[in-house]
């Protein structure tokens, strides 16, 4: 009991951060009677999980950071919150992010933006910033995200944490409210690479209720290895270009080295296609979100705003004032480039693009890389506000993320090293259902990378 | 004006397969129970809820898509019907669009006009139904019901090959009787588990080309498919003879007006943005899947019509009626099989058991071997035609052995020509003056002797043997 009120007491302090959403009361309440009730034998017993506000959860409201869904109580919860509470997880609260997952800064939440713990004038990264600060602020060991296009990874790397996002199939996706069902996957942000991975593998296997999840075992964790021996490192060239931030391209330089000098092989690989990821995924994704969000129409839950004398009018008002302009903007991309007319030459075409780009990465793969690193996002965390008006470059945070979801592969970010004091995230991309190897590297790197020295 | 024009009809049919729970999700599919009670997060459209496939229905939908003679492809995709209504949950319908689960195929009826014609099938796909909407239950609100949203349905997409609505509703029946047939459906137009639009054009007599056509929708009950039709391409006709066109619109029919309006353009959703449902995986058939649907078919209608014209010798007239539905061919095969001669089962089945079961929620309440025997009766002498029909309704409503009842009502004809015999002096002693006219040539009198022995041994006397005393008597 004593243990439930300390995860609390963590949780509540971090409050300046704005990245829990969960009223103080109500999150004290829930905690003591979980740990009542938690089962003393599982593997992550007593461990506090901090939850995205897009999963759903019996002891939380799940509003997804919008106001279409304010007071949303879901009478179900995620299979993922049911594995985690089986394995004996205390679930810590929900964390702000991007409204339904649709941002790179956490700026996008109805609910007000989340602040960097280590500089409060700069942008968690997103969507999962909540989850990202609250793990960074030591609040939470670990906490749940999702990600769509680099939204577990990209505010891992900005808050200076490991994320992780599995091979797509990997976790269940039931009860994580979809935005791009084609790409989303739960992922997990960890204080240490141990610390995300054993969250993972409890989170991990098949799932009756999710027809696109796997019939697979959950993730069995790899032992810490004593080197890379053996370990073929790619490293995409498309992912190094020459604009790319120096202390980004000095951290990254570093783990290489150290990666060398654990003993894996370290060969530069083409991913040609990289160049039309991020507009494809700015189809693709807004696509499914516009079909997914249509749900949201005051009808049968969330609020209904004012000015429904017809039905047309409901829906007008409803999601005109209960969607931010984030997502009516994604939904307006996904419904046009849906529409008859523009289907071949946006949808369609988007599709041919992600089976080249899938293809990239097998060719890779194919040639005896075993995985590929490269930067997470090509800059540091950016300044609150300072591409809120330019959806453009807000988009191009996720240049180096959006890859792995179209692929649909396991990819992670860990901190390796600083700049002025901001963490630099390196990504590890892995085949298809081979967490193990990937997790297997990030334990070996992160022994020996100064995660915290200027790069 | 009607030689002049040509009706051109394709129906699009919506089944409601035969399953326990819904398409989606595990919710029961059963009809009547009290609004929203049969819902789930998948089927109430919740955040985060996904769909899983039934298997059970796509079973259904591949033996219906086999009985049709569809090919049935190995692959096929599930597609998101975008629009928004309040019964559609999720925003969207998942439906099946550019990859169906099968295609090209075939459907044999008789038409009233035309004889035998076999129309195009062009597609058949699964999908999910809708909730329902509630316009008169609450003043100045709509309620939505979702206990349907969710159950699995097939569309059945006619070619453009009836050319009246009289055809049009023979189709439909014929339809209605194969699903019905290979037990995939109640197809029920009553419950909703038969739903049919229809989209009519006109065309010049002699003409090939198709012209613009509406869509005829809101046809609910079976009885309303000839008229709406009717009304539809009335108004077609008139419209052009009067110089207008008809523009591309859909219908709503007004059963109780007896008219069609056109549906306001609100009401419609112009772009469904049909794309790839990403909760759910390509569906992929095995081969030996569809072969067990196959296996699972019973023989259909149109081999049975034509296995009892070859095998019992009956007209196709008679061989249709007794073929309509599967309990009536299965009764039947029964009572030649108990045995009895198949013309008279045939014609038995055809009146008093079908009659019976209409007045008793279609229940064939004489056992086939009761039948059987009772034809056995009247062919041995034992019962009179009239006699037979009151065991027969006797046996219906309390059930025994007809023998024993038509003991027990007196109704097993005298053949004791002494009991006979006795009667016949009656009748003769009480007509003098017939006996006589009948011993100077008027011979047909024998007709009214023989009626007034029947009368005085109240149906009881054997009639032929009857006759036969009565000849002796009178040549005596």
């Amino acid at each position: 009991m004593s243990d439930a009120r300390a995860v609390a007491d963590r949780l509540i302090k971090a409050k300046r951060l704005n990245a829990l959403l969960t009223p103080a009361k109500d999150l004290r309440k829930s905690l003591l009677a979980q740990a009542e009730a938690a089962r003393t034998t599982g593997v992550l017993y007593g461990m506090p999980v901090a939850v995205k506000d897009n999963i759903c959860t019996l002891e939380f409201t799940t509003t997804c950071g919008s106001k279409i869904l304010e007071g949303y109580q879901s009478p179900y919860e995620a299979t993922a919150i049911t594995k985690l509470k089986a394995a004996g997880a205390l679930i810590a609260g929900k964390t702000n992010c991007d409204e339904f997952a649709m941002g790179s800064s956490t700026e996008h939440s109805a609910y007000g933006r989340v602040i960097h713990p280590l500089d409060k004038a700069r942008v968690p990264g997103g969507s999962s910033g909540g989850s990202a600060a609250l793990v960074a602020a030591g609040a939470v060991p670990a906490a749940l995200g999702s990600d769509t296009g680099g939204s577990v990874r990209q505010p891992a790397a900005f808050c200076g944490v490991v994320g992780m996002k599995p091979t797509y199939g990997r976790v269940s996706r039931y009860g994580l409210v979809a935005f791009g069902s084609s790409l989303d996957q739960i992922g997990v942000l960890g204080r240490s690479v141990h610390d995300a991975a054993r969250v993972l593998s409890v989170i991990s296997g098949r799932d009756a209720r999710d027809s696109t999840c796997e019939d697979r075992d959950p993730l069995r964790l790899p032992t810490v290895p004593e080197s890379l021996q053996g370990f073929v490192i790619g490293l995409p060239k498309e992912y190094f270009p020459a604009e790319l931030d120096p202390a980004v391209k000095r951290a990254c330089d570093r783990a290489i080295r150290m990666m060398k000098e654990l003993g894996a092989a370290v060969r530069e690989v083409s991913l040609p296609h990289t160049p039309y990821a991020v507009p494809t995924y700015y189809v693709i994704a807004p696509a499914e979100a516009s079909s997914n969000l249509a749900r949201y129409d005051g009808v049968r839950y969330g609020p209904r705003f004012d000015g429904h004398q017809d039905l047309h009018a409901l829906y007008r008002t409803t999601r005109g004032q209960g969607f931010g302009p984030e997502v009516r903007r994604r939904i307006l991309v996904g419904t046009y480039v849906l529409s008859a007319g523009y289907y071949d030459a946006y949808y369609r075409r988007a599709q041919q693009m992600r089976a080249l780009i899938a293809q990239d990465f097998r060719n890779a793969f194919d040639r005896g890389v075993d995985l590929l690193f490269t930067p997470t996002v090509p800059a540091p965390a950016f300044k609150a506000g300072e591409k809120l008006s330019d959806p453009i470059a807000m988009y191009m945070s996720d240049i180096f993320t959006v890859t792995a979801n179209l692929a649909g592969l396991p990819a992670m970010s860990l901190p390796i090293g600083r700049v002025k004091g901001l963490p630099i995230g390196g990504q590890l991309i892995g085949q298809a259902f081979l967490e193990d190897e990937m997790i297997e590297a990030a334990y070996a790197l992160e022994r020996v990378v100064p995660a915290t020295d200027e790069a | 004006m009607s030689q002049a024009w040509e009706t051109v009809i394709g129906l699009e049919t919506h089944v409601q397969l035969r399953t326990r729970s819904k398409m989606f999700c595990g919710c029961s599919t059963s009809f009547g129970a009290p609004p929203n009670t049969q819902v789930c997060p998948v089927c109430l459209g919740l955040p985060g809820a996904l769909p899983v496939a039934n298997g059970a229905a796509i079973g259904l939908a591949v033996r219906g898509a086999l009985a049709l003679g569809c090919t049935v492809h190995p692959k096929s995709i599930f597609a998101r019907k975008n629009y928004f209504y309040p019964d559609l949950p999720k925003g969207y319908q998942i439906s099946q669009f550019d990859q169906p689960l099968a295609t090209q195929g075939s459907l044999s009826f008789l038409s009233p006009e035309r004889g035998a014609v076999t129309a195009t099938i062009v597609r058949l796909h699964l999908e999910e139904d809708a909730g329902k909407s509630i316009h008169d239950r609450f003043p100045k609100a709509t309620a939505v019901d979702l206990n349907r949203s969710g159950v699995p349905l097939i569309e059945i997409v006619g070619g453009p090959d009836l050319r009246s609505p009289a055809e049009a509703r023979a189709y439909l029946q014929t339809l209605k009787q194969l699903l019905e047939y290979i037990g995939i459906s109640d197809c029920d137009m009553e419950k909703g588990s038969l739903r049919v639009d229809a989209n009519v054009s006109i065309r010049r007599a002699g003409e090939t080309a198709l012209n613009t056509r509406t869509e005829v929708k809101n046809i609910n009950a079976f009885s309303f498919v000839e008229k709406a039709l009717g009304v539809e391409r009335d108004r077609q006709i008139a419209l052009v003879e009067s110089g207008g066109s008809v523009s591309q619109q859909t219908m709503l029919y007004d059963a109780k007006e007896s008219t069609v309006r056109p549906q306001r353009s609100k009401e419609e959703s112009h772009d469904y943005r049909y794309f790839p449902e990403p909760d759910l995986p390509p569906l992929v058939l095995t081969p030996e899947f569809v072969a067990e649907q196959q296996s699972e078919l019973p023989e259909l209608p149109g081999q049975k019509r034509e296995r009892f014209m070859a095998q019992y010798a009956l007209s196709r007239e008679h061989a249709t009626v007794l073929t309509a539905s599967r309990a009536v061919a299965e009764y039947y095969e029964h009572v030649v099989r108990a045995p009895a001669e198949p013309q008279s089962a045939a014609n038995w089945v055809m009146t008093e058991a079908l009659a019976d079961a209409k007045d008793h929620q279609e229940q064939l309440r004489v056992s086939p071997a009761a039948l059987a025997q009772i034809i056995a009766l009247v062919k041995g002498g034992t019962l009179s035609n009239q006699a037979a029909k009151r065991v027969f309704a006797e046996v219906a409503s309390k059930g025994g052995d007809p023998r024993t009842i038509a003991e027990s009502l007196g109704l097993v004809l005298v053949a004791d020509t002494n009991v006979l015999a006795a009667w016949v002096s009656d009748v003769l002693g009480a007509h003098a003056p017939e006996v006589g006219r009948y011993k100077n040539g008027e011979t047909k009198l024998m007709a009214f002797f023989v009626g007034q022995v029947m009368r005085a041994s109240k149906g009881k006397a054997d009639p032929k043997l009857a006759q036969r005393v009565l000849e002796e008597k009178l040549s005596a």
